[in-house]
């Protein structure tokens, strides 16, 4: 999951040395077994929540911010998509975000009430209750996706500024057409500006952690296969990319959309832990604050995302009493990041626990110094780590 | 039958005609090259013919079938391959991986096989073939450039101003290999500013003035031709 990571192929993978494997070969773990490791690494993650949560080591309240941190780590992990790896910059994250909110907490609202089953029975939980959310979610994702094609197709014609203030502008359309739907056609969905109350609470430590591991997973197996090349070759160089082979419209408008796709799912399970929904919790800031996250994590690293989106939501949270200055404290933030750190903190670095492994595995140590470095070593590495 | 052939091809960018009514012929196994001053319309013509631009009207066909609204992604498919202008590498990959793309519409094992012809041409990239593409000289670059392309196994390479930003001697070593490349069998179109080079390794060249072709001949012909010498070779 987060661990694992985009073990995108930097000099930081390609040059690190080859010094203990005294056969000149270095030992390297199978396919599987990385799975299997990081699977592990999950669960045990998983295990460990699940007790203290259940123990009560962890209080109601301390459960619903690690909640809310799982929430914006897959917001952040989605726009990292679109930033990061297809290096455009959208302003309407958000945007995405509520649709997924209101589509996943009306389709749970109705479809309980049809199969009758109560509030209560959602937060006891059960077979078809784990149903009922997952679809839930993934109709809230879907519901973004629908958004993101809409909206993807004319703002990817566009870059840079102009493709920042139209997606600015959509996720303005969105907001207000939540505010107003009910009024102006006379539904009963989204009970504008009032809200959405009575939402069950349906999110909790288990399926929100579950869904960003997948989520991170996902995005992981996405970055690394033959899509992911694409995308990041556009990134590079889109005229290039194109000349290549690459259909440049194809993967622009595939990123955006998977990137609005999560950022659906984060929303659904954002709903499910607030239980209220106002379109103006999904106003420009909110897209700002998971653009911020994004950059001081480092565009296109996956750590930086998770680790940022964590620091930057249990910060204010920690802070409380300090919670008015937060926007200056992020001006700060940013600006000295952005200074002294242009390329996030992490830049575009990755973990991967099975590198580590690795590097155990031939006794080969950062502290160690290593002296034949051939840069026609990192090959073999480099293709072996690929696919 | 002619490999490529252009006819009367006109493009314009809005209300700016950047080409007006360029025919041209290339046969499989030669090197053409179009010269000109900046602004004729040279790279134009070759990114209209890899499917970038969509021209205004006229005709390209390539091995007997047309191309003209064909995305420039699906004409890498049909054998024809662009190496851009101001060599767009993709800076942050490896010089293996930028390879690795240009071989994208190829299976894997076509890929490797490719790859070792790609070094054998240029040593130098398979030295640096962990580096980050983005830190490589201008002439690494270039060379990487055309290798990318190389890798799509194309039968007709088009090579848009491979001199610009070098070094002479560079330069020199560029048109060394874009000499063996075509010895290897490779058909190529070349864009120069650097008349007197593409000239000399052409064929045969069409001189591009203003959007039209002003004269054509083989290159030894136009590298003696009074018009020529005294508009772009100084002299």
């Amino acid at each position: 999951m987060e661990e694992e990571l985009m073990a995108k192929k930097r000099p930081i993978i390609s040059t690190g040395g080859r010094g203990g494997a005294a056969d000149g070969k270095r030992r390297s773990l199978p396919m599987p077994a990385r799975y299997v490791i990081n699977a592990l690494l999950v669960f045990v993650v998983l295990a460990v929540g699940e007790l203290m949560v259940d123990g009560g080591a962890i209080t109601r309240y301390q459960t619903s911010v690690l909640q809310q941190v799982g929430v914006y780590i897959i917001m952040a992990v989605s726009l990292n998509i679109a930033t990061g790896y297809l290096g455009q910059l959208p302003l309407g994250h958000a945007g995405f975000m509520s649709v997924g909110a209101y589509g996943c907490a009306i389709f749970i609202m109705r479809l309980s009430e049809a199969l009758g089953i109560g509030a209560r029975d959602i937060v006891a939980g059960g077979p078809m209750v784990a149903l009922l959310v997952f679809a839930g979610v993934v109709f809230g994702g879907i519901c973004a996706a629908v958004a993101g094609v809409i909206i993807g197709i004319p703002a990817l014609r566009l870059k840079g500024d102009y493709l920042a203030i139209i997606t600015l502008a959509f996720a303005e359309i969105i907001r207000v057409v939540m505010l107003n739907i009910d009024d102006v056609l006379g539904f009963e969905l989204t009970r504008g500006a009032a809200g959405l109350t009575g939402i069950p609470s349906y999110s909790n430590f288990l399926n929100v952690f579950l869904a960003v591991a997948i989520v991170c997973f996902l995005v992981h197996t996405m970055m690394k296969s033959r899509h992911g090349r694409s995308i990041l070759a556009i990134r590079d160089n889109e005229i290039a990319a194109e000349a290549t082979g690459v259909n440049t419209t194809y993967y622009k408008t595939l990123a955006f959309v998977v990137s609005a796709f999560f950022a659906g799912v984060a929303g659904g399970l954002y709903a499910g832990c607030v239980g209220v929904l106002q379109p103006a919790n999904f106003g420009f800031m909110q897209s700002i604050e998971i653009l911020v996250m994004v950059v001081l994590g480092g565009m296109g690293s996956m750590l930086g995302s998770v680790l940022s989106a964590t620091v930057l939501t249990i910060l204010p949270e920690a802070l409380r009493a300090f919670s008015d200055y937060r926007m200056i404290a992020y001006a700060v933030v940013l600006i000295l990041v952005m200074i002294f750190r242009p390329q996030g903190l992490l830049g575009s670095y990755d973990f991967s626990l099975s590198r580590v492994i690795e590097r155990v595995m031939n006794r080969d140590f950062p502290w160690k110094k290593d002296k034949g470095a051939d840069s026609g070593a990192s090959v073999e590495e480099v293709s072996a780590d690929g696919r | 039958m002619a490999l490529l052939s252009v006819c009367d091809l006109h493009v314009s960018y809005g209300a700016i005609k950047a080409v007006r009514g360029i025919s041209f012929d290339i046969d499989e196994g030669e090197i053409v090259t179009l010269i000109g001053a900046n602004g004729a319309g040279k790279s134009t013509t070759l990114n209209t013919v890899a499917g970038l631009i969509k021209p205004e009207s006229g005709s390209v066909e390539f091995d007997g079938e047309s191309v003209v609204g064909v995305p420039a992604h699906k004409v890498v498919g049909r054998g024809m391959a662009l190496c851009p202008e101001g060599r767009r590498v993709f800076t942050q990959m490896t010089v293996a991986e930028n390879l690795e793309m240009g071989g994208y519409t190829r299976s894997d094992a076509e890929n490797r096989e490719t790859l070792e012809r790609v070094y054998a041409h240029f040593p130098r990239l398979k030295e640096r073939r962990g580096q980050v593409a983005g830190t490589l000289s201008g002439g690494e670059q270039q060379m990487l450039a055309m290798g990318r392309a190389l890798m799509s196994r194309p039968r007709l390479l088009m090579l848009d101003e491979p001199s610009m930003g070098l070094a002479p001697i560079l330069v020199q070593e560029i048109f060394e290999i874009v000499k063996q490349l075509n010895e290897s069998g490779t058909t190529i179109l070349l864009v120069e500013q650097n008349a007197n080079m593409a000239l000399s390794v052409a064929d045969r060249a069409y001189v591009l003035e203003i959007g039209q072709v002003k004269k054509s001949g083989t290159g030894a012909e136009l590298l003696v031709d009074d018009d020529v010498r005294k508009a772009y070779l100084g002299g």
